[in-house]
């Protein structure tokens, strides 16, 4: 070899480097320019025509500017049956956008289904991105929230999609009570993809443009031979209001994102981390005369108990959960000077009940509650006025003894600070139930309209004096001794009969020193809850 | 929506700075124009008073009673209960259920709360039993002093007829007209020439606007006799009817007389009550911008002589209309304390609610003619729960979750007898409270009553400060030409809120957005966090650009207040923040009108383009209750075809028949109320196909 070929044959591998290192970085170029347009323009249009995001515009609007770091970029689906291995069926990143980001600075991860590519459907690989932000999101303690429109499984794939859900499922099982999971369903989820967002913390919906449900309208007919639209099956105002399965349900994408974003602003980080507190501009110490004639004088007459809520919490500010459905009971968060705290309230204001009785739904609603809030560390403030559990043979027959357990348990199991506000009426079992003094309530207060009793007097007089004349003059006695908060006050089960308008002052005061609150409950594997 | 920038340069001491929230305990009266005379311990008048009155007006007896030593007993019905004047009141009694002729007109409740307290005089305000012979005559046969005139002055100034036969023999100038009882439609139309046209029929016994018409020639001169014996008949169970010239574009003055048991009687001024709605007055002022010296000696003069010539004693009220050419005619006298009374007493320093008192107790008045002075301005807004884009007022019902009354401003007087958590019910009248500003000049009294109609908090019920506000600020209020056809004159169409212009449309956008980004930064707050990236600083100060022009608005903000003190390019401007969410969509009550903005950021604007429109409800099938009341009447049952206009039900609220009509023609599918029924604002009546 002479020298000179040497040099020549150097550099001419330098070249081709150099033309393989170009044609490399052309690749990466071309490839994250194919990933931002997902199914491309026209289906992009088609997204938006519907009235929908797409998912990356969906991702951008939740987060804050300029905060998302996308990962699996390059992933590409792996199938190569039915000519899915062909160059114009692969999409890079598939059908579904992942990362991490922040919100408000605080950070989460979050996934977001692409409608414009296959539908949105869930192969191996689409399932492979999710898991890999929720293994990352337990591994350093963010919440995960979930943009879901999807048609379902990748058929084209078959087993491997399924793999692909049970993984996720799995793992939504694992973080549960671990981080928060956030569920937006914002297009359709139907069949076994249901799940995912069933075992998550909270589900939301967009009106008119979601779907959730296990067989579409065409199976139903077959099976069922019911006539059903996709909207009175599995629509928002279904699942918000008859099925339970969807906490809240916004008017279109913008809202639903907007909102979440202000929903996240109460949730902590993960378990280990405390109920966060913002700055807040409510006195802590602010009186709310409002509230001193608030409980109208005669026992059966309602009330609101968001009024309550409303007043007591800072700035009115409360974001109700499931506020269309069991309206019964009012749950959500709020913040009492800048802390956030679960609110529970009985509610007397509602028509087909009249009164604000405990009943099966109810029940599974508050418990379910409950135990998010114990489960991150949100202290709970329970408003009580409850004159028992809903009577009937629906009731008894829909197995309102199991459901209502639910309540009592997670009120029981509860070792965040707890404290309990009786309004008017905790009469029976329904007393026990809404964070008595017996489930360890850390404070339990009552306002001077409270009756803490086993049954309203008519009834009791009935069992008492049976048979006896002066009913009248013996219910009289028994509202003297029993319609007001002494006989729980002389025991202790109240610790104190406060003027309602300093309500707030005194949670404030009381959640300061709770705050260093510990009680650990006996080693289990876990909890056996009557499901 | 604008894009907005914010400000970097920032330090976080404002924060310190917490919301010191007002305590809106008890009814308030202060005013920094106090009243100038001074009760004398010395003087004993009575131990006990009885104010057989609710709200503003009994608070305000019980005020005066306190300042002088007197014991006061409240009377309520059940649903008032823990109403202001319950709680100011040294004792309390309940007279009854909630509607009034069971409660606060029931006499013989309240003769045996007297007897059971012993009180040994009545102040009985005004509206329910203040006008009524039948009751000061039982006091009197108890011996049991009722604060006001005696009851031959309460007979004589009641009725209309009689009232006119003795303003003109005491040479008070009256309105030409026919001083007897006119009987049939012939004799009115013989009269009506003679008086010249046009002229008024009113019915005898009448008031509120009820059984009056207009007529311009025979032909309505004959029908509106046969109305309004009708309407008369119906209203007031006594068709006798008057006719009258009507004065085409009146003022209404008033002048408020005082008079002793000793034949000594003064008038303290007059009164502009020429804003009304209805034949309710709605702004008052005193002085007003019309009278010289001499016209107002001219009417005073005449008011005393006839309160003389009744042997009036006590406060009461002479009630003129003015013409253009300063031509003023008799219309009747108010024997009772008037609602408007706080003005008088702002510019005369008189207590008169004291003055009642001593002249109750046979005291001779303390003042001279030309003691009586006129101190500067006084201005009184009457703010009513009622929506005033609905002929100008319809009454709302609720419950006031926030109410805080603009007390922190100086010169300012608020007579109310609610509080925040109080009830606005559909059985009592939906006034709030009367604001009153005072001032060296009038301007000076008006800009306090701007600054103090944007400092008032109210939420629960819809008010009417926009439209006070509207009033107060229009070039022809401030100018002073105005009459009692103000308000259809200056808004034909109803009124339609503040009309933004370019400047004010830039400023509220401005502040919203400000609002916006304040809440913003705020969230990004949170303590306890290590994670907290880029936290963003906020001293107050925040520039937005609105359509290319530059806004500057500043201001300590506190987002739990209600309040929004800003200063939006050097203007200092209170702005109240009704409702925000978290789409973006603020509710802000700026210049008296609540306008909704929505400030969505660039991003989220530009995606909103591709949301779609969601159509309302088709609402021209659905007849819903336009305000809480009563359903009187219902007219049609499912199955009856009815026309375009047709009356389909009748609603009573606040003592108001309103009859709703259909608006299209159709088939009435479904009847969701029945006569006897109370009904909420906005609940479903009547459905047609």
């Amino acid at each position: 070899y002479s020298i000179s070929y040497r040099v020549r044959a150097a550099s001419a591998k330098l070249a081709k480097q150099r033309e393989s290192h170009l044609s490399v970085k052309e690749r990466i170029d071309k490839k994250r320019t194919a990933a931002l347009v997902g199914g491309g323009q026209k289906r992009i249009d088609a997204q938006h025509k519907k009235g929908k995001l797409t998912a990356r515009e969906r991702v951008e609007l939740l987060l804050d500017p300029e905060s998302f770091v996308e990962s699996d970029m390059f992933v590409e689906h792996r199938c190569s049956d039915f000519g899915m291995e062909q160059d114009r069926n692969k999409f890079p990143g598939d059908s579904v956008v992942t990362g991490r980001g922040r919100i408000n600075g605080r950070l989460v991860y979050v996934f977001s289904q692409d409608f414009t590519v296959f539908g949105g459907s869930l192969s191996g690989a689409h399932a492979q991105k999710i898991c890999k932000i929720m293994d990352q999101a337990m591994t350093v303690g963010a919440p995960v929230i979930g943009l879901n429109d999807s048609g379902g499984a990748r058929i084209q794939e078959g087993v491997e999609s399924l793999a692909g859900y049970a993984d996720i499922f799995l793992r939504n099982v694992m973080a549960s009570g671990v981080v928060p999971q956030i569920s937006l369903i914002m297009g359709p989820c139907a069949g076994g993809a249901v799940y995912s967002p069933a075992l998550t913390d909270f589900t939301f919906m967009v009106k008119d443009t979601s779907y959730l449900f296990i067989t579409g309208p065409d199976v139903v007919k077959s099976v069922t031979n019911e006539d059903v639209t996709q909207e009175e099956l599995g629509g928002a105002k279904t699942h918000t209001t008859v099925s339970g399965v969807a906490h809240h349900a916004f008017e279109n994408d913008v809202e639903a994102l907007l909102n979440v974003r202000e929903f996240f602003n109460f949730l902590p980080l993960s378990n280990q981390d405390p109920a966060p507190m913002r700055e807040c501009h409510d006195c802590s110490d602010r009186l709310v005369h409002s509230l001193d004639t608030i409980v109208p004088f005669e026992t059966t007459k309602a009330y609101d108990m968001l009024d309550i809520i409303q007043t007591i919490v800072d700035e009115s500010d409360f974001f109700e959960i499931m506020p269309s459905y069991a309206k019964n009971i009012v749950v959500g968060f709020a913040r009492m000077n800048g802390r956030t705290v679960g609110i529970v309230g009985n509610q007397p204001k509602v028509k087909v009940y009249i009164i604000s009785c405990l009943d099966i739904n109810s029940s599974v609603k508050g418990a379910r509650f409950v135990r998010f809030c114990d489960a991150f560390n949100i202290p709970i403030i329970t408003f009580v006025d409850v004159p028992g559990f809903l009577p009937g043979t629906a009731q008894e027959y829909g197995g309102i003894i199991r459901h209502g357990a639910k309540l009592l348990y997670a009120f029981a199991e509860a070792t965040v600070p707890k404290i309990t506000i009786i309004t008017r009426k905790a009469y029976g079992g329904a007393y026990d139930v809404m964070s008595s003094k017996h489930l360890r309530g850390d404070v339990n207060y009552a306002w001077p309209t409270a009756e803490v009793a086993v049954m309203g007097a008519k009834g009791a007089v009935q069992i008492i004096f049976r048979g006896k004349e002066n009913q009248a003059e013996a219910e009289a006695e028994y509202v003297e001794k029993f319609a007001n908060p002494f006989p729980a006050a002389v025991r202790g089960f109240v610790d104190d009969i406060i003027e309602p308008s300093t309500t707030r002052k005194r949670i404030c005061r009381d959640l300061e020193v709770l705050a260093s609150k510990k009680q650990i409950n006996p080693w289990k594997k876990h909890a056996n809850i009557p499901l | 929506m604008a894009a907005h920038r914010v400000s970097p340069s920032l330090n976080r001491l404002l924060f310190a700075v917490k919301y010191a929230s007002f305590q809106s305990g008890g009814c308030a009266v202060h005013c920094n124009a106090q009243y100038s005379t001074v009760h004398s311990p010395s003087e004993k008048t009575f131990d006990k008073i009885l104010i057989a009155n609710r709200g503003e007006i009994a608070c305000r007896v019980m005020k005066t009673c306190h300042k002088m030593g007197i014991q006061t007993v409240a009377v309520h019905s059940d649903v008032d209960s823990s109403a202001v004047h319950v709680k100011m009141a040294d004792e309390a009694v309940c007279v009854g259920p909630a509607p009034t002729s069971k409660s606060y007109l029931n006499m013989d409740a309240i003769m045996d709360a007297i007897r059971a307290t012993g009180a040994q005089a009545v102040h009985p305000g005004y509206g329910f039993l203040s006008e009524n012979k039948e009751f000061a005559k039982r006091l009197a046969a108890e011996g049991v002093a009722f604060i006001g005139p005696d009851t031959h002055a309460i007979m004589a100034m009641g009725d209309k007829i009689e009232s006119k036969l003795i303003a003109k023999a005491a040479n008070v100038n009256t309105i030409p007209g026919y001083d007897g009882v006119v009987k049939t439609a012939e004799e009115a139309v013989k009269i009506a020439q003679d008086i010249g046209y046009p002229v008024m029929i009113k019915a005898s016994a009448g008031g509120g606007g009820k059984g009056m018409r207009i007529a311009w020639n025979a032909e309505e001169t004959r029908e509106g006799f046969r109305f309004s014996s009708q309407e008369a008949a119906s209203s007031f169970g006594d068709d006798r009817l008057l006719i009258e010239k009507f004065i085409d574009n009146p003022r209404h003055i008033e002048i408020q007389v005082l008079a002793d048991k000793h034949g000594n009687a003064l008038w303290l001024n007059e009164r502009e009550c020429s804003i009304q709605r209805r034949n309710q007055k709605v702004v008052e002022e005193a002085p007003s911008t019309f009278l010289d010296p001499v016209t107002r000696r001219a009417m005073g003069e005449q008011a005393v002589q006839l309160a003389k010539a009744v042997q009036y004693s006590s406060a009461g009220t002479v009630e003129f209309l003015v013409d253009s050419k300063k031509n003023f005619y008799f219309l009747e006298m108010n024997t009772r304390l008037q609602v408007e009374h706080p003005i008088t007493e702002c510019i005369t320093g008189l207590d008169l609610v004291e003055q009642m008192i001593r002249v109750a107790k046979g005291y001779q008045l303390q003042h001279k003619q030309e003691d009586i002075p006129i101190n500067g301005w006084a201005i009184e807004s009457r703010v009513y729960a009622e929506d005033p884009y609905k002929s100008f007022g319809l009454p709302s019902i609720g419950r006031l979750s926030k109410y805080q009354e603009p007390l922190n401003l100086s010169n300012v007087r608020v007579d109310s007898g609610i509080q925040e958590g109080s009830d606005i019910s559909i059985y009592y009248d939906p006034m709030i409270s009367k604001l009153v500003t005072y001032g060296a000049t009038r301007a000076e009294a008006l800009a306090r009553m701007e600054d103090a109609l944007d400092n008032y908090v109210i939420r629960g019920v819809t008010h009417n400060i926009p439209l006070l506000r509207e009033i107060i600020t229009h070039p022809r209020f401030i100018s002073g030409d105005i009459s009692t056809n103000f308000l259809p004159e200056v808004y034909p169409d109803g009124f339609k809120g503040h009309q933004l212009d370019l400047d004010t449309r830039r400023e509220l956008l401005a502040s919203a957005a400000a609002l916006y980004i304040t809440a913003q930064l705020r969230s990004q707050k949170v303590l306890a966090i290590a994670a907290i990236t880029a936290m963003a600083h906020l001293h107050g100060y925040i520039r937005v650009e609105v359509d290319g022009g530059k806004v500057e608005v500043s201001g300590q903000w506190n987002l739990a207040s209600p309040l929004l003190p800003l200063t939006i390019n050097g203007t200092h401007r209170t702005l109240q923040c009704l409702s925000r969410d978290a789409s973006g969509r603020i509710l802000l009550q700026y210049l008296g009108t609540s306008f909704k903005v929505r400030v969505l950021s660039k991003l989220a604007a530009e995606f909103n383009s591709y949301m779609p429109e969601k159509v309302p409800e088709d609402t021209s099938s659905i007849l819903r209750s336009p305000m809480p009341g009563t359903v009187v009447a219902v007219s049609v049952k499912p199955g009856d075809p009815v026309a375009e206009g047709q009356e389909i039900c009748v609603i009573e609220a606040m003592k108001m028949q309103n009859s709703l009509t259909a608006v299209k023609q159709a088939k009435v599918k479904s009847v969701h109320c029945k006569p006897g029924e109370t009904v909420g604002e906005g609940d479903l009546l009547v459905e047609l196909e």
